[in-house]
């Protein structure tokens, strides 16, 4: 049977606005795949009362990671909790990226958005251990929203950064960033997570440049385990166009399956 | 070794725990997490006779101790579930109860009309409560007419026990659980959830699409205990209470308060083990006091 589990938190990153924490979970990081997400008990009280989805940012032998922006107040509590504290979790839930098949020499582009690198990390070892050839793309408002790029380049990944304000790197959005680049190179797939416009203009570029794109969408969630039917986005899936559930259906959602709603447009 | 079985008269509970309709999918989905056979019965999320689209996100906000949810009873429809959920439910050895929902009191019919050719259903509950499926938080359960009229006619077509689900958003729940009761249905449970909404002032939308949502969890379990208590005081049919019943001393204040049984809903989100603890604290509840039969303690405020 799954259950939810109490880990210790063994580290904590803090920067302005995000946090990292890595946990001991032997049990989750043998299981874990990237794009799956936990979902976190806030407090054993009963507000904030529901439980919080986050993405797997990173495995390391028997400790999971995960990143994220405080935001709101369930995660500005989470980013309180401190080192040897222990933690609820319930997961590895969803379904993560696709990474069957031959990956080997493959280019591969990585986008993320503010908080949207979170599982970008776990996927890009995951695919340099299939020996793809990786490219990310990050991009934030300032450059404070950026906490992860020396991580990725100490992992000896090439990252392509962009800021709204120009206070580093590309001065724009990094979906502007990205078109320009691939017009260079030509990515045979796409993984990118991050504000749903910023993922409608890359399912937009991937369908006109005809390449397979995987989006990890975000969601209110109640359960994260199919129960609630809260979390839904609009799909069309093998024929039949409705409200599906995210944390069955995905997070991680084949671009060419998503209706945008008319906000994102 | 603590008795906790509970007779209600027309049906025989294991334990007085049951899963509440909404919360729980269609069962199938907990199986990963307990075992439905360790639960006095659940009843699966609403079904309509077609299938149904549900309302747009946002469809949850979450509030003090609460969630207001606008889900809009999205699901399959009756036929499909017939077909392609109820087999895998009937070989567990606990009450399975389906919530019946209708637009009109016609959908209600033909969705028992189905589900009487199908084997394994302990009973229907009937949903007239749902607040969030018309704009307005409509529903039949708010009129002592509407609702006798409904669970009259479901009660001269079912062929099995009727639960009818009732709303607090009334002025007088007794009286409509007395409108029930007086239609013929076998026990009333409640409360559904309270109609509620929540505005974002930065950008002054509402936080729902739907506008207006149902307000559950721990912040209406005071006022739906007192709802609980004060329909079991006036009707002779058994009453399943339910409204943010999250451990079990929650649930032990519901059944002192006259509930024959509990539904749990909300918590089952937060814990999907929370019906399984809840069993198991009423057991330890029981085995510290030496109470022997848990039914024993129904009703029995001082």
């Amino acid at each position: 049977m799954k259950k939810a589990t109490q880990v210790i938190i063994t580290d904590r990153k803090m920067w302005k606005d995000y946090v990292l924490l890595s946990l001991k979970s032997p049990q989750i990081a043998s299981k874990a795949l990237p794009g799956q997400f936990l979902m976190i008990r806030i407090t054993p009280h009963s507000y904030p009362l529901l439980r919080r989805p986050i993405s797997i940012h990173a495995v390391e032998g028997e400790n999971i990671a995960i990143f994220f922006q405080k935001s709101g107040i369930g995660t500005n509590i989470l980013g309180l909790r401190k080192k040897k504290e222990m933690l609820d979790i319930l997961g590895p839930l969803g379904n993560g990226f696709g990474l069957k098949g031959d990956f080997s020499h493959k280019k591969t582009v990585l986008i993320g958005g503010g908080r949207g690198i979170a599982p970008l990390f776990f996927l890009a070892n995951s695919l340099a251990d299939r020996k793809a050839e990786i490219r990310t793309f990050y991009g934030g408002k300032t450059s404070h929203d950026l906490p992860l790029k020396e991580k990725f380049e100490a992992n000896g990944l090439k990252v392509f950064c962009s800021t709204e304000d120009g206070s580093f790197g590309y001065k724009g959005l990094i979906t502007d960033y990205f078109n320009s680049e691939i017009r260079q190179s030509r990515p045979d797939r796409i993984f990118a997570c991050g504000p749903d416009a910023m993922l409608k203009t890359i399912a937009d570029i991937a369908a006109k440049e005809n390449i397979p794109a995987e989006l990890s969408l975000e969601s209110i969630m109640g359960c994260g385990i199919g129960a609630c039917w809260g979390c839904v986005k609009r799909l069309k899936k093998d024929g039949v166009t409705g409200w599906f559930r995210i944390c069955q259906e995905g997070p991680v959602i084949p671009a060419d399956q998503i209706i945008w709603a008319e906000k994102d447009k | 070794m603590t008795d906790l079985s509970i007779d209600l008269g027309f049906m025989k509970l294991k334990n007085p725990v049951i899963a509440a309709s909404g919360t729980f999918g269609y069962g199938i989905e907990f199986t990963p997490f307990i075992d439905l056979n360790n639960l006095g019965g659940f009843v699966v999320k609403g079904l309509y006779y077609s299938p149904r689209e549900g309302n747009p996100p946002p469809r949850l906000v979450e509030t003090p101790s609460g969630l207001i949810n606008a889900i809009g009873l999205q699901g399959i429809g009756v036929k499909r579930f017939s077909e392609e959920i109820l087999p895998r439910l009937i070989d567990y050895n606990t009450s399975i109860i389906i919530n019946v929902c209708g637009e009109h009191e016609d959908e209600y019919a033909a969705v028992v009309d189905l589900l009487n050719h199908q084997p394994g259903i302990a009973a229907y509950e009937l949903n007239i409560s749902c607040p969030n499926v018309k704009k307005d938080g409509k529903c039949p359960a708010l009129d002592p007419k509407t609702t006798y009229s409904v669970v009259k006619l479901i009660k001269k077509s079912s062929t099995r026990p009727v639960i009818t689900k009732l709303s607090p958003n009334v002025t007088d729940i007794t009286e409509i659980a007395f409108s029930a009761q007086e239609a013929g249905t076998d026990a009333v449970s409640l409360v559904n959830s309270f109609l509620a909404m929540a505005i974002d002032p930065n950008t002054r939308k509402p936080r729902l699409t739907n506008i207006f949502g149902g307000l559950s969890g721990p912040a209406i379990k005071p006022i739906a205990l007192r709802m609980v208590y004060q329909v079991a005081c006036r009707l002779k049919i058994p009453v399943i209470g339910m409204g943010g019943i999250f451990n079990g001393g929650d649930a032990l204040e519901f059944l002192i308060a006259g509930a024959r049984a509990v539904e749990i809903g909300t918590a089952n989100f937060i814990d999907p083990e929370a019906t399984v603890k809840i069993i198991d604290e009423l057991d330890n509840f029981c085995r510290e006091r030496k109470i022997g039969k848990l039914e024993t303690i129904i009703g029995t405020m001082k």
